[in-house]
Parts: C-alpha cells; sequence; structure tokens
C-alpha cells in the first residue's frame, strides 16, 4: 500500500531514506514473512500426515502471522517514511478483515462441498457436489429462504410505523426528550431476553397478558405459535418491536433537518397537510428512508436470534430464517460440510438481491428528487 | 352587509386544534405503553409468586403483594445477597464474561475503525486496483455479511487455533461484527473537520499522528462515544456466535438466558429476575447517554 498525489492533507518529507534503512527493512518483513509460509507449510504437511514433526495446533502459525503483520506494519515506516506512516493508519483495519473474514471465506469453500462430521474422527471427506444436490433437494431450505422475503416485506409496514413515530415527535409536543428515550428502549433490550419475556411468558396462551387481551377481544383459544401463520406474524412483530426505534430515529433526523423554507412555502402556497405530506415531505425524505430501510433489510436478513429461542423453527420449519435453519442443521447433525454451502448459497443471493436492490432504489430516489 | 361570527370560526379552530393534540398524545401514550410494558412485565413478574404467575395479576401492592421469590432464586435478594450462592457466582461470572467480551471489542472496533476512517478520508491510497473509494467500500460492505457465513468456518478454525471457548476468540468475532459501522460513523465525524486545523498543527511541527492524536481526537471524541455505545448494544445483545463458540468458560449472558429451560415448566419469577438483571445495565446506559446513542445512529444518513 502506498500513498499517491491527490491527499487531502499534505506533508513534506524531512529527508532522503538512507539504502541501508531500506535494505535493513526489506531483509526483516521477508525473513518474518518466510518464517510465517514456512510454519504453516509445515503444519499443513503434519496435519495431513505427511510428516511427524508438528505442532499440537495451528497456534504458533497464528503467531507468525502476528509477528509477520506486526512486522508488515513497522518496516512500512522504516521503509518509506512519511508514506509509510501514512498507511499506518488503514493497515491494521484492512489487515484484521482480510485475515477474519477473506481468508474463513475461502477456508469456507473448502468446507462447503464436503462431509465433515466435526464429532466424529473420520475428518473431512470431500464429496463433489453432494451437498448441492442436497441442497436442491432440500424443502426447508427453500422454505428458509421463501420466509427470509416474507419477513423483508414486512420492513414495509415497520417503515410506515416508523415514520408516523418520527412525525409525531417531530410535532411541537412537551416532554419530547421523555417520549424519545421511552420509545427508545425496546432498541436497548437483548433480543433472547425480549423473545423470553415477550414471546414465551407474555405470549404464553393460559396466563400472558397478550393472549388475556386476544381472549377479552373474542379470539377464543388464542395461540401465537400454533399454525404456521400466526407463528410467522408473531415473531415479526417481536423483531419489528425491537427494530422500529432505530428507523424511527433515523427518519427523525431526516425529519428535522429538512429545510424550514420548503414546508413554509408549501404551506403559504395553500396546499392542505395531506398534500404537504405526500408532495413535499416524503420525497425529500427519500433518501434517509432509502438508507433506513436499507439498513434495515441488512439486520433483518441477520434475523436468528429470536427465532431460535422462541420457536426454533417450529412449527414444522415454518418460521425458520436461513440462520436459525442452518443454526439447527449444525445443532441436530454437527455437520459443518452442509450447512456452510448453504450458508455460502445465502450469501450469494444476499449480495445479487442488495446490489440489485442498490441499483433500483437509487434510480428511484434519482427520479423522484429530480422532479422536484 | 355580510357579518363574520369571527367567535365561531376562533372556536371551530380551538376544537380542532385540542382534537389534534389530543389524537398526538393519545398516539404517544400509546406507542410509550407498547414500549415500557414488556419491560414493566419483566420487572414486575421477577417479584411474583407462582400463583400471582398463573393469574396473571399486574399491578403490584393492588393485586398482588411484592416477593423476593426471582431474585432469591438469583441470589440477589436483600437476604441472600450476603450469603453463598452458586447462582450468582454463575451469574455474576456470566455478566463479567459478557463485559469483558463486549467492552473490549467494542473499544478495539473504534480505535481500528476511527484510524481506518481517519486515513480514508484524508490521505488517498492505492492498493493494486483498489483506490480509497474501493477499500471503504470493502469495509462497508462486511456490514451485509450474514453472521451465519463466517460462523462455521469460524468454528472449525477456532478449533484448530485452540481459540474456541476463550476471550480473545469471542473479541476478535466481536470486533469484526461491529467494525463496519464504527468506520460508517467515523468516516462522517471525520469529514466535519476542517483539514485546515491539521495544517496548522503541522505546520507548528507536529507529525500526522501526532496531529491525529492531539487535535483530531479530542475533537471527535463524540462521535467515538456514539460509535462506542452502538457497537457496544450490538455486541452485548448478540447471541448468535456466542451460542456456536462459547461452552463453559466465556458464555455471554445471553447464553445463558437462552439455556434456562427446567424439567417441569419454567420458573418465570427466576427467569424474569435473570431477564432483568441482564437488560438493566444496558437500558441504564441507553437512557443516561441517549443523546450519544441517537447521534451515532444519525451519522450517515441524513446529508
Amino acid at each position: 500500500m502506498s500513498t499517491v498525489e491527490g491527499d487531502l492533507l499534505h506533508t513534506v518529507e524531512a529527508g532522503a531514506i538512507s539504502a541501508n534503512r531500506r535494505f535493513w527493512g526489506r531483509t526483516v518483513l521477508w525473513l518474518s514473512a518466510i518464517w510465517f509460509v514456512a510454519s504453516f507449510l509445515l503444519q499443513g504437511a503434519h496435519e495431513l500426515g505427511w510428516t511427524d514433526w508438528g505442532f499440537v495446533n495451528w497456534r504458533p502459525v497464528l503467531y507468525a502471522y502476528f509477528l509477520w503483520a506486526a512486522v508488515l506494519c513497522v518496516t512500512r515506516v522504516v521503509i518509506y517514511g512519511e508514506a509509510g506512516k501514512k498507511a499506518l493508519f488503514v493497515l491494521p483495519a484492512a489487515l484484521f478483515v482480510v485475515s477474519m473474514v477473506v481468508f474463513p471465506l475461502i477456508f469456507a469453500l473448502w468446507i462447503g462441498f464436503s462431509d465433515w462430521n466435526l464429532a466424529s474422527s473420520t475428518g473431512r471427506r470431500f464429496n463433489g457436489l453432494d451437498n448441492v444436490r442436497r441442497m436442491i433437494a432440500d424443502p426447508f431450505y427453500t422454505n428458509a429462504l421463501l420466509n427470509m422475503i416474507l419477513y423483508c416485506l414486512a420492513i414495509a409496514v415497520e417503515y410506515a410505523i416508523a415514520f408516523g413515530l418520527a412525525l409525531l415527535l417531530n410535532q411541537e409536543i412537551i416532554a419530547r426528550k421523555f417520549w424519545r428515550v421511552t420509545f427508545l428502549v425496546p432498541l436497548m433490550l437483548s433480543p433472547v431476553a425480549v423473545s423470553w419475556m415477550v414471546g414465551k411468558s407474555m405470549m404464553e396462551t393460559r396466563f400472558g397478558p397478550v393472549a388475556r387481551l386476544a381472549r377479552w377481544l373474542g379470539w377464543e383459544n388464542p395461540s401465537f405459535f400454533g399454525d404456521p401463520l400466526t407463528a410467522r406474524l408473531s415473531i415479526m412483530i417481536m423483531d419489528a418491536w425491537t427494530f422500529i426505534p432505530f428507523m424511527m430515529i433515523m427518519l427523525l433526523a431526516g425529519l428535522q433537518a429538512l429545510s424550514r423554507e420548503v414546508l413554509e412555502a408549501a404551506e403559504v402556497d395553500g396546499a392542505t397537510k395531506w398534500q404537504r405530506f405526500w408532495k413535499v415531505i416524503f420525497p425529500l425524505m427519500l433518501p434517509v428512508s432509502v438508507t433506513a430501510v436499507m439498513i434495515r433489510i441488512i439486520f433483518k436478513l441477520k434475523l436468528a436470534d429470536i427465532i431460535i429461542t422462541v420457536t426454533s423453527g417450529g412449527p414444522g420449519g415454518a418460521t425458520d430464517s436461513v440462520t436459525s435453519f442452518i443454526y439447527r442443521e449444525y445443532r441436530d447433525r454437527s455437520n459443518v460440510g452442509y450447512g456452510t454451502l448453504l450458508a455460502l448459497v445465502y450469501l450469494v443471493i444476499i449480495v445479487f438481491g442488495m446490489t440489485v436492490l442498490m441499483k433500483f432504489s437509487d434510480r428511484i430516489v434519482k427520479r423522484m428528487t429530480g422532479r422536484l | 352587509m355580510v357579518r363574520i361570527d369571527f367567535e365561531k370560526y376562533a372556536r371551530g379552530q380551538r376544537i380542532r386544534w385540542w382534537a389534534m393534540r389530543f389524537a398526538v398524545y393519545g398516539l404517544l401514550v400509546i406507542w410509550a405503553f407498547v414500549c415500557v410494558f414488556p419491560l414493566f412485565w419483566t420487572v414486575s413478574t421477577s417479584f411474583k409468586t407462582a400463583a400471582d404467575v398463573m393469574r396473571g395479576n399486574l399491578i403490584p401492592w393492588f393485586n398482588f403483594s411484592p416477593s423476593w421469590l426471582g431474585w432469591r432464586s438469583l441470589g440477589l435478594s436483600p437476604d441472600t445477597i450476603f450469603q453463598i450462592s452458586t447462582v450468582r457466582d454463575e451469574f455474576m461470572r456470566r455478566l463479567w464474561n459478557s463485559v469483558i467480551i463486549s467492552v473490549t471489542a467494542s473499544a478495539l472496533a473504534v480505535v481500528l475503525g476511527s484510524l481506518a476512517a481517519y486515513g480514508l478520508s484524508r490521505f488517498s491510497y492505492k492498493f493494486g486496483h483498489m483506490r480509497n473509494s474501493d477499500i471503504s467500500f470493502f469495509f462497508l460492505s462486511q456490514l451485509i455479511m450474514p453472521p451465519v457465513v463466517l460462523a462455521l468456518p469460524f468454528l472449525v478454525l477456532y478449533k484448530e487455533l485452540a481459540l474456541l471457548d476463550t476471550y480473545v476468540g469471542m473479541i476478535a468475532v466481536y470486533t469484526l461484527m461491529v467494525l463496519p459501522i464504527v468506520v460508517w460513523i467515523m468516516r462522517d465525524q471525520f469529514a466535519t473537520v476542517p483539514v485546515e486545523l491539521e495544517e496548522a498543527a503541522l505546520v507548528d511541527g507536529l507529525s500526522v499522528w501526532g496531529a491525529f492524536a492531539r487535535i483530531i481526537v479530542p475533537l471527535v471524541l463524540p462521535g467515538m462515544v456514539a460509535a462506542f455505545l452502538l457497537a457496544l448494544i450490538l455486541c452485548w445483545n448478540e447471541y448468535f456466535f456466542a451460542a456456536l463458540l462459547t461452552s463453559t468458560n466465556t458464555n455471554t449472558l445471553p447464553v445463558m438466558i437462552a439455556s434456562q429451560t427446567g424439567s417441569q415448566g419454567i420458573n418465570w419469577w427466576s427467569m424474569a429476575a435473570l431477564s432483568t438483571a441482564g437488560i438493566l445495565p444496558l437500558v441504564i446506559v441507553g437512557v443516561v447517554l441517549e443523546k450519544h446513542i441517537i447521534a451515532g445512529m444519525t451519522a450517515g444518513a441524513v446529508k
């Protein structure tokens, strides 16, 4: 990594770096790299049974990697001087993310096409496309994917409620801070505690207050997780409850940033409240809305803990999200191969879907705001 | 001559205004109830006896008399707090794990993320084909990554590296999880600081890092607090990775809460006490530092 012209903040090099300093920097860097590669190869050979000599586990290789990373950071400054100091800002984070994401992803490809039961001693067995075939024939995975679409569609309702609440908080009301804090409370609660106290206790069919309310409203035998549709709805409501504050706060910030002149101009021109909302406020809020909804979708795609704790996918896998399904798949069979392949396919679908969605929403925002 | 009944017109206006007020506050109260009732239910259930739970009594002192049943089973009631209690030890250990892991991971993410965001906002990098915007995108795109994709590879890798059920392993995972959010918030913060400040510092003889540490960090400290708090909330409540990658030593609170299933039904009062104790620290932090959390969430959303 090296810096080029075009920095926002310009610096002046104090003096030239001597050839000797450069040489030693390079040498140390190469030595640490060689050590890391050598220990990796050695341990790999040991794992595969080619050599007897090796470490108990891969820890020493990790230490060698740390050493190499540290040396890399230090030698940036030694070799490149001022430019190296700038590179040092981004380098630690970049190294961290690369080693924690890119490497495991490559490793995931290696696991994904294998039959690997962690509990048994046979270890990893390459099984070609067996997992793919199994995935295509697996009705539960398809069901989980369809559920994710349903769960994501629920965001439309969440968005409407959040927008309504943001409008409420934007009115001239007394004790606005108090209401804001109160509305923010659900965000701070742990989803696991929420799913226990709301999903299992408040929605308990005999004594739960929600069930009581439902009975009072005329629902004979309230059961919130009995049939697939109500179970899905209950999960959606619980998840919405924890995340509506998040969207609400973003939208509220957007509303407060709207220019007062435009709103007043609309009022002077005789627009009714309804017109003012649909013709002025809503289009102006589109960029913020798109950001809020996008972030919400990203979080929704990770939905798992509520489902795992409340229904564990039931009844009959009806409420499964992809994450909770893979979690159960691993818990039941302790086979990492199939689950990893499912997760990888999910990742591909998400990346593709999000890219399309981003392009699409970008176009809509451009069109809507361009007209104003 | 046309006579306008101003009195009547004004009265109509006033009624409309009052109706509007009424609707606004009515909706506010309803939603506040929706937000707070589960919390009230959790806290009040922890003071109920079995009969009170079954009868669904709601209001303390009015239709049930509070008792310390739930807190006693956790070893945290006034009469058991000074006695030896294995449950309390267990709870304190989990609480301590949660504190260590989430605070360290959030702090680490803030340090790494701020440095990266600062570098990206001030200097232009080139790494192969990747320019600044690509590197930024690389960091932010990690937000899309669902945990489940990395979970099983991490499980296998951690097993090989002997990092399963260790603090280091959990902290690394959580740092990775919140890093994109920190970068997102901090990038926005650094963009608001004028470059002239650092230029002046450089002229006065500070190095790039000196200017960053002495001039910039104090300026963006509120932003850092906001990023730290958001990261803390996410780490404290995380369940999925904790359930997979820990077993006995470094279990966090959510894992302990999720694993409370008795063979003969659930002891709602102790469950409620445990949940209350688990969520209370964060609720207090959140209510006290609400301003910063909101600042963090709105960063980058409004241009």
